[in-house]
């Protein structure tokens, strides 16, 4: 007998692509009216902001490994300082200062490390995976700091002069140019990276994160899949440090350290893993209040992060986001 | 004529223990095979051994002729020998409808697609719900795994297995942890495999046995100790003795 | 041949103090499964604590050993009951955040009470000069310190093999709940071995203050060293720690003597090298 011939009028009705769609709209419009209230509240604090939108990419990008396929890491700086110092050294040692195109040398900056950090971590499992990715940032470390000649050690790396964007729009003192370029690649990726989630490719990811054991009984390659994955997020990780580096014009060798590294998990978590919007919103409120708590008082920042994480293990394990969208399917289960 | 699957001599043994030995069966298109035992008779080193999951002392694996001992549980299955667990693996938070359909896409080739979605393939979509709709779970089609019945999920394990279409599919006690009045929900999911699949079940519980299987192997202390019909098997003075007399008792506890 | 000797006693001294404080862990994960990124802290704690009964009280150097021990594991006991117990069990990435959450909360108040600069535990007279073995002369701080890791690994080899409490710990760690089912009351058992495993991080922290100074970010710097042996030896293997802290040690030392311009740049590539030839461990049941 065949099963493909059974029946086909059973197909049900398909209402999700549709939605997919609006929902993906409806995120654009959140995210455009959030970064003009933005814009409007904190005209003075632009590079600020900037900052924000360059950390969104990294956290959106740990999201994609730690979040969706499952992978504890603290080593994820890597990716993003490898996007950063490549956009940087480009424009300070050869001359490459198109902005759009110092992105994209971060992007594959991002994307090399990003496989070869991938590689590494996933070589082990457990502890032996977590040690891997702290060993490999502290080793990117070292290595940018040895490097001096092209990074500039732990002076940073100056003098990265980037070019109006499209040979239209120069960087202005305010950071306005900086911003709105930061917001067109914020939207650009949040729409790839939807599309991606919801893709086969996303699908199969989802599955190793619950059962890497059944994937492979289906055939597939739980490895090469994630490997794949890690240098996807390396490109986005890529960008955003690329980003980074274009905004401020500097890169500084904490961008390839494991606070940076853990900072980006707990932004993770305080907003949702394995939500893009969770990653979003979990940057916003972490370097508003980290903006807010070290302009008061620069001692006790590690302490409340630290408090922080212990908060959200303890009373929101799903993060603001996760809590905040189970309650909404709560509601609406009651109502019904 | 060279047999669809063959496994040649495995011999495995735990510091020397010898758990497998020697054990050699070969299987048909269509067969409907059972594989039964005793406790410790060494069935689940058998699949974990023939999965890929275990590497046998000695001994080989052959599919279609080819030898496959060397290859991994990921390339076995790509060669056509697809298994079921004991214990369900699945994603709790997936749905039946995205289980199957990501069976599908993997045994097309189509998993690694990083845009488009498959509601969006009406091919996939059609092969998804006629599956579905042969194991009778097309109303529970997009509710969570984590949600449904243990019993629900057991005839989703095989959903998957189909849509896989393997040559040769291992189901391993298919009807572990199924209350005793919904086996029969398993047996007609069971009924509705491809004509020539060769299936090998390894079961205990004997009532699906002996409804199921057109061939019986018993494996006692790591040894098959008989290959024959259903009829002969109770007739069998080895197996009687394996089974120290205490069949009659198996047959309605199981 | 004299540098040689120099890095071979380095290392030694430096691989016992590595196992005095990570052999705890190596304990903790094992028996409970909980991956402990604080660790390190107590480890500082304890030298925090060791350098204000000392340097600043003037208290003798053995009272502030004790001193030491004692307080850090009063300091955890809170920590243990109302954190940790909440994650044992838990998935991994939870039990990383909150125990990484643990360490910057220490980190910070560190920093807060005691300042950023390095803190020093003033050795008494005896080991503060050489000792003169006949050929060589040796820092006597470090006999002392591989002295006590000697010292520690027996104490533990016996305290695990040969007592009541080391039976109903291999029991618990083989398997909790058939330990529990035959009456090993499984929460003591984790609480004890807790101590015992902070205990012991607080006191390598003091001996060992003279190799690995005390300083705020102790905690994050040592971290992954710590962890390495355990994911290199093995959860829950003495032997196997053993093992690991020497090599580490051997690793460490060597680099720092013949490449110091690179600083750690080799210790963490080796890092990755043995965890990649060894990913489930030396000789542990590490899963």
């Amino acid at each position: 007998m065949s099963i493909t011939n059974t029946s086909a009028t059973i197909i049900q009705p398909l209402p999700a692509a549709s939605s997919n769609w609006l929902r993906d709209l409806v995120g654009i419009a959140i995210i455009l009216a959030a970064a003009i209230v933005g814009y409007f509240l904190f005209p003075n604090n632009l590079a600020l902001l900037t900052r924000m939108i360059a950390i969104m990419l990294f956290v959106l990008s740990l999201d994609l490994v730690t979040g969706y396929c499952g992978v504890a890491t603290l080593g994820h700086a890597a990716l993003f300082g490898a996007g950063a110092y490549a956009a940087g050294i480009a424009a300070a040692h050869f001359g490459v200062t198109e902005p759009i195109t110092m992105i994209a040398i971060g992007a594959v900056g991002g994307a090399v490390a990003g496989l070869v950090s991938g590689v590494v971590i996933l070589r082990g499992h457990g502890l032996a995976q977590l040690v891997l990715s702290i060993a490999i940032i502290h080793l990117f470390h070292e290595a940018a700091n040895k490097a001096s000649n092209y990074t500039g050690g732990s002076d940073g790396l100056a003098g990265i002069t980037p070019d109006p964007i499209l040979g239209l729009f120069e960087f202005d003192l305010w950071g306005r140019t900086a911003y709105v370029f930061g917001i067109v690649l914020l939207i650009v990726i949040f729409v790839l990276l939807r599309i991606l989630v919801r893709s086969p490719f996303g699908l199969l990811c989802r599955g190793i994160r619950q059962d890497p054991v059944r994937v492979s009984a289906m055939g597939a390659s739980v490895k090469r899949t994630l490997i794949k994955m890690y240098v996807i997020s390396g490109v986005v990780a890529g960008i955003g440090g690329a980003f980074n580096a274009v905004s401020t014009q500097v890169v500084g060798l904490d961008s390839l350290s494991f606070t940076n590294s853990a900072e980006a998990l707990v932004m993770l978590v305080l907003g949702g893993v394995g939500t893009l919007f969770g990653a979003l919103i979990g940057t916003i409120v972490f370097i508003g209040v980290e903006d807010f708590v070290s302009a008061a008082n620069p001692f006790h920042w590690l302490t409340i992060v630290g408090a922080l994480l212990i908060a959200v293990v303890l009373f929101a394990p799903k993060g603001l986001y996760g809590t905040a969208a189970a309650l909404v399917e709560r509601y609406r289960k009651g109502g019904k | 004529m060279t047999a669809l699957f063959q496994v040649d001599r495995l011999k495995k043994s735990f510091g020397g223990l010898d758990v497998t030995r020697d054990v050699s069966l070969s299987l048909q298109k269509g067969d409907r095979v059972a594989l039964i035992g005793p406790n410790g008779a060494g069935k689940t080193t058998f699949v974990n051994l023939v999965t890929g999951h275990l590497r046998p002392n000695s001994g080989k694996v052959l599919m279609d002729g080819e030898d496959i001992s060397t290859f991994n549980p990921m390339l076995r299955v790509r060669a056509g020998l697809v298994r079921s667990f004991q214990v369900t693996r699945l994603f709790a938070d997936m749905t039946p409808e995205q289980h199957v359909a990501l069976a599908i896409l993997q045994r097309e080739g189509k998993s690694g697609r990083v845009a488009g979605t498959f509601q969006a393939m009406p091919d996939v979509m059609r092969e998804t719900y006629a599956i579905l709709e042969t194991l009778n779970l097309v109303g529970l089609a997009r509710t969570p795994v984590s949600e449904i019945a243990y019993g629900q999920q057991r005839l989703l394990e095989i959903a998957l297995a189909m849509a896989l279409r393997p040559k040769v599919l291992l189901l391993d006690e298919p009807a572990a942890g199924v209350p005793h009045s919904d086996t029969f929900l398993i047996e007609n999911a069971l009924a509705q495999l491809p004509d020539d699949l060769a299936v090998l079940m390894i079961e205990h519980d004997m009532d699906l046995v002996f409804r199921f299987a057109r061939r019986v192997i018993v494996l006692a202390a790591g040894e098959i100790i008989f290959d024959g019909s259903p009829r002969e098997v109770t007739e069998d003075a080895r197996v009687r003795e394996a089974y120290l007399g205490s069949y009659g008792h198996a047959s309605s506890a199981a | 041949m004299q540098t040689f000797f120099s890095i071979g006693v380095d290392a030694l001294a430096y691989g016992m103090i590595l196992f005095v404080i990570s052999i705890g862990l190596s304990v903790t994960m094992g028996l409970m499964r909980v991956v402990n990124l604080a660790h390190g802290a107590f480890a500082m704690i304890g030298g925090y604590i060791a350098s204000y009964a000392a340097r600043d009280l003037g208290l003798a150097y053995g009272l502030a050993v004790i001193l030491a021990v004692a307080g850090t594991i009063i300091i955890a006991i809170p920590l243990e009951r109302f954190l940790y117990r909440r994650i044992y069990g838990a998935p991994e990435l939870t039990q990383v955040l909150m125990t990484i959450g643990i360490t910057f909360c220490v980190i910070g108040i560190a920093n807060y009470v005691f300042g950023p600069t390095l803190k020093t535990i003033p050795l008494p007279p005896d080991l503060q000069g050489p000792v003169d073995l006949g050929f060589r002369t040796i820092a006597a701080h470090k006999l002392f310190a591989i002295f006590c890791g000697v010292a520690v690994a027996l104490g533990l080899w016996y305290l695990i093999e040969r007592t009541s409490f080391g039976v109903k710990l291999r029991a618990s760690v083989d398997n909790t709940a058939m330990a529990a089912a035959l009456g090993v009351r499984t929460k003591i058992v984790y609480a004890a071995s807790f101590a015992l495993a902070v205990g012991l991080a607080a006191f390598g922290g003091v001996i060992g203050a003279e190799l690995l100074p005390v300083e705020p970010y102790y905690a994050l710097r040592y971290m992954v060293t710590f962890l390495v042996v355990v994911s290199v030896g093995g959860a829950g293997s003495i032997p196997g720690a053993l093992i690991a802290c020497l090599l580490l040690g051997a690793i460490d030392t060597t680099g720092r003597y013949l490449v110091p311009e690179y600083g750690e740049f080799f210790f963490y590539l080796a890092v990755i090298a043995i965890v990649w030839v060894f990913p489930r461990g030396l000789m542990g049941r590490a899963k």
